[in-house]
C-alpha cells in the first residue's frame, strides 16, 4: 500500500477529537446518562480521549464502554483467518442510558450494524448515537453519523489509515492507495 | 505467551498432538474473549447462525456433551444430538455409514465422542465437515486439555515452568494424553504418578517424569490433577482394592500439604469421592474443579468459532 | 508342458548358480539349465533377457479362506494372486470354515486346487479339532490326505500337553508343527504392539514377551519330543534369540518372518489404517532391526507372507474393530527386494533362498530348485522394473502397499512348465481393454 496524502496531522487530529467531545456534551445538554463506548480496536482510544476531554471540561467522569463486534460480523464464514475475539466491557448497565458509539472510520456501515446488534444484547439503551472521526462515504446500509470529525470523500480503491499514539505510536490520518 | 497464530491450520480438532504452541495460545486467548459472553444478561451471540453442528456421542457423556451443546447454543448454531443408544448404531450400522448418512444432512461441524481411538480421524479423512474430537477411547480429549490449560493460566498466570502432577489411572486416560501433549508443548513440567499397573509402556518418552509415589508427585507441585479411577475398566489385576488404592494414591488435605503454597487441585470429572480424592480436597479452597467446568464452555466456543471460519492454506 | 526360458540371469542358490543361461522344461520337469539351449520346433519360448530367472517362490503361510470365507478369497483368486507375485506353491492354513481338521476338508481343498488353482496348493492340517485347542485332530489321516504340516495358526496352542502331543505325532509323520506363538492372557484385547506408540494412541498393546514366552515353551517341548517345530511369523527380538539358541543346540527348529515385519513398524499405526493391523502386530524399530540381523546371520529360514485377506467392508471400520491380517502374496517379493536387497542387507541369491529354496526344504515340497528332474516351477522377475499396486488379483485389498509403486516386476510365473502369469501379455490386453473401460467409467459419472 502506498501513501497518497496525509489528511490530518497530530495537532488537527487532537483538535478534531476534542471538538467531537464538545459536540457530544452540547447536543445531549450535559453528561447525564451518557455512556461513551469505543468500538474495538481504534474506537477505544478515541473514546478514552473523549472521556478525558469531558472530564477536563465538565469535571465529570463519564462511563467508558468497550465493544467488540467480532462475533456479530456478517462475513465470518468467508474471511480467513478468523479475527481474534476480545471481551466487551461496560462499567455499568446500559439500560435507559444514551450510548455514544465511537468509531474511527465510517465506511460501509456494516461495523456499525454489528455494533448495534451487539449493544442491544447488553440491554435496552434509551438512545444510541454514533460519532465517527472520519466519514469516507460509500454507505451500504441506511446508517449515518450523529457526530462527524471530518468528511473526506474517497474512492473505493483507497484506504484511510488512522494512527493513534496509543496503538500506533503517533497521531495522524493517512490516505493510502491499495 | 500471547498467540502469534491467527488461525488453526486444520479444518478439524482431532487432538493436541497436531497443534503448535501458537495454535494452543490462539485457542486460549480466543476463549478469554468468549468467557465474557457467558456473563452477559443475554448469553448468546449470532456468530454461528445458520450453521448445523451434530453432536455424535457414541459413548456415554454428560459434562462434555452438555458443555459442547451450551457452547454451540451460545454461538447460535443449530444443534442436533445423536447418541448410540436407540439409534441405527444399535441395528448394526457402521460408524462410516452413520457418518455418511449424517453428512447427507450437510452439517458444518461434527462433534464426536467414541470409545475407539482414531474414529474422529476416520471421519475427518472422509467428510468435508469440521470434526471435533470430544474424546476417542484412551487416545485424546483435546478440549478437556485446553480447558485445563485455560484454568491453570487463569489461576497461575502462566503455563511455562509450572509443575503439574497428574495422578491416577494414566493407562486408560485420554485426558492425560492430551494434557501431556499440551503441557509439554507449553513448556510446563509434567510428573505422572500411579501404580505401575496403571502406567502405560514407555510414556516417559512423551517428555514426562514418572513416579510411583503420591508424596513424591506432590512435592513441589503447582497443579495437582487427579484422574478418575475408571471403576468399570479395572480388574483385580490392576490393583487389589479401592481401599488400598485410596490409602496409597488418594488425595487428602494432609498429603496435599507437600505441594507448593497456592497449588490448585483439578479433576476432569466425574469424581469418585473417597477413591482418588477425598471430599475435603474436592470441596476445599484449593479446588478449581467447578471453574474447569465453567471454562469448558468458553474454550469450546473458541474452538467452534475458530474452526467455523475460512481456513488458511498450509504453507 | 514344454517351455524354454531364454537368456535370463539364472539365480538358483540350491545349485549355487548365478549366470546368464537358458532353462529348458520338458513335460513339466526341468530338463536342462545352461547357455545356448535349443528347444524342439514349436516349443514356447519366454525371452528372459534382462530378467532374473529363479525357482518359483514358495509360501509357507497363506490363508486362502476357502472353504467358507469365499467373500475374502478363494483358491482360484488366492492362487492367481500368488502367481502374480512369483509364487508357484502356497501352503494353505487350516483356519477355514469349517477348519481343515478332517480328511474330507483336505480332499476338498486338494480337488478344488486341481480344478481351479493356478499354482500348487499344499494344505496345512489343524493341530486340534475345530482349532479349539482341546483334542488332537486326526493328524495321520490328514497327512495321508495331503497335509504337509500342522497348525492352529490364527491362535496359539495354549495347552502345553496338547502341543507336546502334536509334536510327538508330527515326529512320527515326519512333518513340522507350525506354531503361532502368543500368550493369550497378555494379548487380551490387544490390537497392536505394546510400546511407545500404543501408549501414544491409547490402544491396547501386546508386549513382545507374549511371543517370547510361547516360543521358549515350544522349544522346550521340541527338546522333550524331538518333533519338528516351525515358528510362524516371528516378530520379536526375544523370539529370534530363543530360536538362535535352539538352533545352536541342534534342535529341529525353523522359523519364518513376514515381509511386513521386516518393512514396517508400529510407528506407522499412527495413521490408524486398518491395513496395518495384523497379528503378531507391527513391532518397534529395535525388533525390526533384530529380524533383519537374524535374516543376515541365517537364523531366519524363510520369508512367508501370512497372506490374510479380509473383505473391504470388514476393514472399513475403527482400528479396534477391524480383523487382523493383511494380504501379501503379490507384494512380498517387491517389499523384500526393497528392504533387504536394495539396502544391501543381503544378496539377491539369499533372498531367493529365503523365499523359495529353504521354504521348500522345511516342508519337504517339490520346487525351490532348478535342478534337472525337479518341478518346472520358475519365476521370471525384472529386478530393475517396478510395479504399481493400484489393484490386486486377490479378492481383497487390505494391503499397506496399496497405491504404492515398488521395485521389481514379476514378468512371468511358470508352474509345472505352464505359464500361469504373463505380465507382458496382460499389459497388451490391458491396452486393448483400456478405451472401453475408460468409457464405462465416464458413463457412470
Amino acid at each position: 500500500m502506498k501513501m497518497k496524502k496525509r489528511l490530518l496531522d497530530g495537532a488537527r487530529l487532537a483538535r478534531t477529537i476534542r471538538r467531537l467531545a464538545i459536540e457530544i456534551v452540547e447536543r445531549n445538554k450535559g453528561t447525564e446518562n451518557l455512556v461513551i463506548t469505543g468500538i474495538r480496536s481504534r474506537g477505544v482510544p478515541i473514546a478514552e480521549r473523549i472521556v478525558k476531554h469531558i472530564q477536563e471540561a465538565e469535571g465529570v467522569e463519564v462511563p467508558l464502554g468497550i465493544l467488540d463486534i467480532t462475533l456479530y460480523r456478517d462475513d465470518l464464514t468467508t474471511v480467513a483467518p478468523q479475527p481474534l475475539v476480545k471481551p466487551s466491557h461496560f462499567p455499568c448497565a446500559i439500560e435507559n442510558k444514551t450510548v455514544i458509539l465511537i468509531d474511527d472510520v465510517l465506511y460501509t456501515g456494516r461495523t456499525v450494524r454489528a455494533a448495534l446488534d451487539a449493544l442491544i444484547d447488553y440491554g435496552r439503551p434509551r438512545a444510541i448515537q454514533l460519532a465517527a472521526l472520519i466519514d469516507r462515504g460509500h454507505r451500504e446500509l441506511p446508517i449515518h453519523a450523529d457526530f462527524t470529525g471530518q468528511v473526506i470523500p474517497t474512492d473505493r480503491s483507497e484506504v484511510i489509515k488512522v494512527k493513534l499514539q496509543e496503538t500506533d505510536g503517533e497521531d495522524e490520518v493517512l490516505l493510502m492507495e491499495k | 505467551m500471547r498467540s502469534q497464530a491467527t488461525a488453526l491450520r486444520s479444518k478439524d480438532l482431532l487432538g493436541i498432538e497436531q497443534l503448535t504452541p501458537e495454535e494452543i495460545s490462539l485457542i486460549l486467548d480466543t476463549a478469554e474473549g468468549f468467557r465474557e459472553v457467558s456473563e452477559r444478561p443475554i448469553k448468546k451471540v449470532p456468530t454461528l447462525r445458520g450453521q448445523l453442528v451434530i453432536n455424535l456421542f457414541m459413548e456415554a457423556s454428560t459434562r462434555t456433551r452438555v458443555s459442547f451443546e451450551i457452547a454451540e447454543k451460545r454461538l447460535s448454531a443449530d444443534t442436533l444430538n445423536f447418541s448410540a443408544s436407540g439409534s441405527s448404531v444399535e441395528k448394526g450400522e457402521t460408524l462410516i455409514d452413520t457418518a455418511e448418512n449424517l453428512m447427507a444432512m450437510q452439517p458444518d461441524m461434527i462433534v464426536i465422542r467414541h470409545k475407539h481411538p482414531g474414529s474422529p480421524k476416520m471421519l475427518a479423512d472422509l467428510l468435508p465437515a469440521s470434526i471435533i474430537n470430544a474424546g476417542d477411547g484412551a487416545h485424546e480429549h483435546p478440549t478437556q486439555a485446553l480447558l485445563d490449560a485455560f484454568t491453570i493460566r487463569e489461576r497461575l498466570g502462566r503455563l511455562s515452568g509450572v509443575n503439574v502432577s497428574i495422578i491416577g489411572d494414566i493407562a486408560h486416560s485420554r485426558v492425560v494424553r492430551s494434557n501431556i501433549h499440551l503441557l509439554t508443548k507449553m513448556k510446563a513440567n509434567v510428573t505422572l504418578a500411579s501404580p505401575p499397573t496403571l502406567m502405560p509402556a514407555e510414556i516417559e518418552k512423551m517428555g514426562v517424569r514418572v513416579v510411583h509415589s503420591l508424596d513424591e508427585a506432590l512435592e513441589g507441585a503447582d497443579v495437582v490433577m487427579m484422574l478418575r479411577i475408571q471403576l468399570e475398566r479395572q480388574s483385580k489385576m490392576t490393583f487389589p482394592s479401592l481401599r488400598e488404592y485410596f490409602n496409597t494414591f488418594g488425595l487428602t488435605p494432609e498429603r496435599l500439604r507437600r505441594a507448593n503454597g497456592g497449588a490448585i487441585v483439578m479433576h476432569p470429572g466425574p469424581m469418585n469421592r473417597g477413591v482418588e480424592i477425598s471430599s475435603d480436597v474436592a470441596d476445599g479452597p484449593c479446588s478449581v474443579i467447578l471453574d474447569q467446568v465453567t471454562n469448558g464452555v468458553a474454550v469450546r466456543m473458541a474452538v467452534l468459532y475458530l474452526l467455523a471460519g475460512g481456513h488458511l492454506q498450509e504453507s | 508342458m514344454n517351455l524354454l526360458i531364454a537368456n535370463g540371469r539364472v539365480v538358483d542358490p540350491s545349485q549355487n548358480i548365478d549366470r546368464v543361461a537358458d532353462v529348458l522344461i520338458e513335460d513339466g520337469i526341468v530338463a536342462k539349465v545352461g547357455p545356448g539351449l535349443k528347444a524342439a520346433k514349436g516349443v514356447e519360448t519366454i525371452d528372459a533377457s534382462g530378467c532374473v530367472v529363479v525357482p518359483g517362490l514358495v509360501d509357507l503361510h497363506t490363508h486362502l479362506r476357502e472353504p467358507g470365507q469365499e467373500h475374502k478369497e478363494t483358491i482360484r483368486t488366492g492362487t492367481t494372486a500368488a502367481v502374480a507375485g512369483g509364487y508357484t506353491s502356497v501352503c494353505a492354513m487350516a483356519n477355514t470354515t469349517p477348519p481343515n481338521d478332517e480328511r474330507p476338508v483336505t480332499e476338498m481343498i486338494v480337488a478344488e486346487a486341481q480344478r481351479n488353482g493356478v499354482c500348487r496348493v499344499y494344505p496345512i492340517g489343524a493341530v486340534s479339532k475345530g482349532l479349539a485347542g482341546g483334542e488332537l485332530a486326526e493328524m495321520a489321516d490328514l497327512r495321508g490326505a495331503g497335509c504337509v504340516a500342522f497348525s492352529d495358526d490364527g491362535k496359539p496352542v495354549t495347552n502345553s500337553k496338547l502341543m507336546r502331543a502334536a509334536l510327538d505325532y508330527a515326529r512320527m509323520l515326519g512333518v513340522p508343527v507350525v506354531a503361532h506363538e502368543e500368550d493369550c492372557h497378555l494379548a487380551e484385547g490387544a490390537v497392536m504392539h505394546e510400546g511407545y506408540y500404543s501408549t501414544l494412541l491409547g490402544m491396547k498393546g501386546v508386549p513382545a514377551a507374549g511371543e517370547e514366552i510361547l516360543t521358549s515353551r515350544d522349544i522346550h517341548l521340541v527338546e522333550l519330543t524331538g518333533g519338528k517345530l516351525h515358528v510362524a511369523h516371528l516378530s520379536t527380538h526375544g523370539a529370534v534369540e530363543a530360536v538362535r539358541r535352539a538352533k545352536s543346540r541342534g534342535l529341529p527348529v525353523t522359523c519364518e518372518v513376514t515381509p511386513h515385519h521386516l518393512a514396517l513398524t508400529d510407528e506407522a499405526v499412527q495413521s490408524f489404517s486398518t491395513s496395518l493391523k495384523m497379528n503378531p502386530p507391527l513391532r518397534s524399530e529395535s525388533h525390526r532391526l533384530a529380524l533383519i540381523e537374524a535374516i543376515k546371520d541365517g537364523t531366519i529360514d524363510a520369508i512367508a507372507t501370512d497372506h490374510a485377506p479380509h473383505h473391504p467392508d470388514e476393514k472399513r471400520v475403527e482400528f479396534d474393530l477391524a480383523p487382523f491380517g493383511i494380504i501379501g502374496l503379490e507384494t512380498a517379493f517387491a517389499v523384500c527386494y526393497e528392504i533387504l536387497v536394495k539396502s544391501k542387507a543381503i544378496k539377491l541369491a539369499q533372498l531367493v533362498d529365503l523365499m523359495s529354496c529353504r521354504p521348500a526344504k522345511i516342508f519337504n515340497l517339490p520346487g525351490g530348485t532348478l535342478k534337472p528332474g525337479s518341478a518346472g516351477d520358475v519365476a521370471v522377475i525384472d529386478v530393475d522394473g517396478s510395479t504399481e499396486f493400484a489393484s490386486f488379483r486377490s479378492r481383497s485389498m487390505n494391503s499397506p502397499w496399496r497405491g504404492r509403486t515398488l521395485p521389481t516386476r514379476v514378468v512371468a510365473t511358470v508352474v509345472g512348465g505352464v505359464v500361469r502369469h504373463d505380465a507382458r501379455a496382460d499389459a497388451k490386453e490391458g491396452e486393448k481393454a483400456r478405451p472401453k473401460a475408460a468409457k464405462a467409467r465416464t458413463a457412470r459419472r
